[in-house]
């Protein structure tokens, strides 16, 4: 499994990149793993607010249907459209390939996220 | 719930990165490397599955002809010897207990191969059968093993360990023989939309040949296959998967399986039904559509047409072979026509789709 060490991680194995007050967010190595080929990925419009627990994205590998949670409230700043007709890029590059950019509505609701060790050790324990 | 049962295999899996899922009961790998590479192999070369899950269920005795034809729709006197027919298992009231194969030894002695998830319901719905016939009815799905060797390479992988000539069996028969040093029975049949064949055999024999198919057919680009491009290779060949095209609530002729259900022949069991229900004319049929808007269609999604719901899907997926995502739903007969746009429900979103012929993938068996 491969991990980012300068990334923000989730129990719902999704990444976060924070750059200033913006953060993108991806799905995990693990993550793509676990679901296989993924063949289809469907995303939020722009402006399109969340609260944590949301479902703001579906992705379809060749055998399931998963949703993919919010991990705090925000707003949806920008939707990586190339996975609209690329969504194997999640596959292959899985920390490269960035699902959303958000402006998230309280910083400190970051604070709650796991660091790469912690993540790391999630992992182990659900494999 | 029991801890699910393993195959003989099951020890080897790990060695070639398989991912383990639970499935009917049973611990299987649904991939080695990925569904789309493995699914790729098996339509442009050849692929190695471990089937043992599946049941056998051993009919011997006087009456085993008489008597597996009042079980099931086929014309199982018409088969035969060494010859393999496919066949639907139905209830009184015309849904399906299993589909399965018949493999005929002779007309006192068959081996009828059935689902994995229904083993138990079959086995004590044919002895709740037997009645006043003379047979003997054996479930022998613990000793034997199961693997199925298929793609267009099949053949020429398979030859290099038999001395058996398998040119000499044709689509839908089989032979009893030796691969390496171990007993085997081979028949050319499979679940892939391809050539091949499945071989039974010891389970003390399994991990030995399993391992001896694939380095042989190394060369030829065999690789070990899960069940998940299993499922997407059937899928595209439209062969039916118990508990989706059929079911308890589905007949054969609903899910467009006449051709193997003989209503001039025998009585079997749920004759009647389908009889009054071809005279009467189906009420619903099973179509193979493709996603007109963007998204993947799954088994149990709502279809609907003008806000009104027509059916459900019964599989859906990515296909592989023609990167398009389709399914199959069992809708209206209104509905069913080529053509025909329709709405797929997934969440909250209503999805475009039309009607397209079916197979989505036309086979390419060697007959």
């Amino acid at each position: 499994m491969r991990l980012e060490r300068n990334l923000k991680y989730t129990k719902e194995h999704e990444w976060l990149r924070v750059e200033g007050e913006e953060v993108f967010i991806g799905i995990t190595d693990f993550a793509q793993h676990q679901l296989g080929d993924i063949v289809f990925v469907e995303l939020p419009e722009v402006g399109d607010e969340f609260s944590i627990s949301d479902s703001f994205a579906v992705v379809d590998s060749v055998k399931a249907t998963s949703d993919v949670y919010m991990p705090f409230d925000c707003k949806i700043l920008e939707a990586n459209e190339k996975l609209v007709d690329s969504p194997e890029r999640i596959n292959e590059e899985p920390y490269e390939n960035w699902m959303i950019k958000v402006k998230p509505v309280d910083l400190s609701q970051l604070d709650e996220m796991l660091d790469v060790e912690e993540y790391e050790k999630f992992c182990a324990e659900e494999e | 719930m029991d801890a699910p049962k393993r195959t003989p295999l099951y020890e080897v899996y790990a060695k070639y990165g398989g991912k383990l899922v639970e499935f009917g009961g049973w611990e299987m790998p649904v991939q080695f490397s990925s569904i789309i590479e493995e699914h790729h192999a098996v339509r442009n070369d050849a692929g190695l599955f471990d089937v043992s899950h599946m049941g056998e269920v051993e009919v011997t005795g006087r009456d085993a002809e008489k008597f597996i034809q009042s079980l099931v729709t086929n014309n199982v006197k018409k088969m035969k010897e060494k010859q393999v027919q496919y066949n639907l298992m139905c209830y009184s009231e015309g849904g399906v207990v299993d589909d399965l194969l018949v493999y005929k030894y002779s007309t006192s002695h068959y081996m009828l191969v059935i689902n994995a998830s229904n083993i138990e319901k079959d086995y004590a719905w044919i002895v709740d059968q037997k009645k006043e016939y003379d047979v003997h009815i054996k479930n022998i799905s613990n000793e034997v093993a199961q693997l199925a060797l298929q793609g267009p390479k099949a053949e020429e992988i398979l030859q290099k360990l038999t001395a058996y000539n398998l040119s000499s069996i044709k689509f839908f028969y089989f032979a009893e023989t030796e691969i390496g040093t171990k007993d085997v029975l081979i028949s050319r049949t499979g679940y892939t939309g391809e050539d091949g064949f499945e071989i039974y055999l010891k389970p003390e024999d399994a991990v030995y040949v399993w391992d001896l198919i694939l380095e042989t057919g190394k060369d030829l680009e065999v690789k070990p296959i899960g069940l998940g491009a299993r499922d997407t290779l059937r899928f595209e060949a439209v062969l039916p998967l118990y508990g989706h095209e059929i079911s308890q609530e589905i007949t054969p002729l609903e899910a467009k399986l006449g051709f193997f259900v003989k209503l001039d022949v025998d009585n079997f069991i749920g004759k009647d039904v389908l009889v009054a229900q071809k005279q009467e004319g189906l009420s619903r049929k099973l179509v193979g559509f493709e996603m007109i808007d963007r998204g993947v269609p799954r088994a149990e999604f709502k279809v609907s047409k003008d806000g009104e719901v027509i059916g459900f899907v019964t599989t859906g997926s990515y296909s592989p072979t023609l990167d398009k995502n389709i399914g199959l739903a069992l809708v209206k007969t209104e509905y069913t026509e080529v053509g025909t746009e329709f709405e797929i429900i997934r969440g909250k979103r209503e999805l475009k789709a039309k009607v397209i012929t079916t197979p989505f993938y036309k086979k390419n068996y060697k007959k």
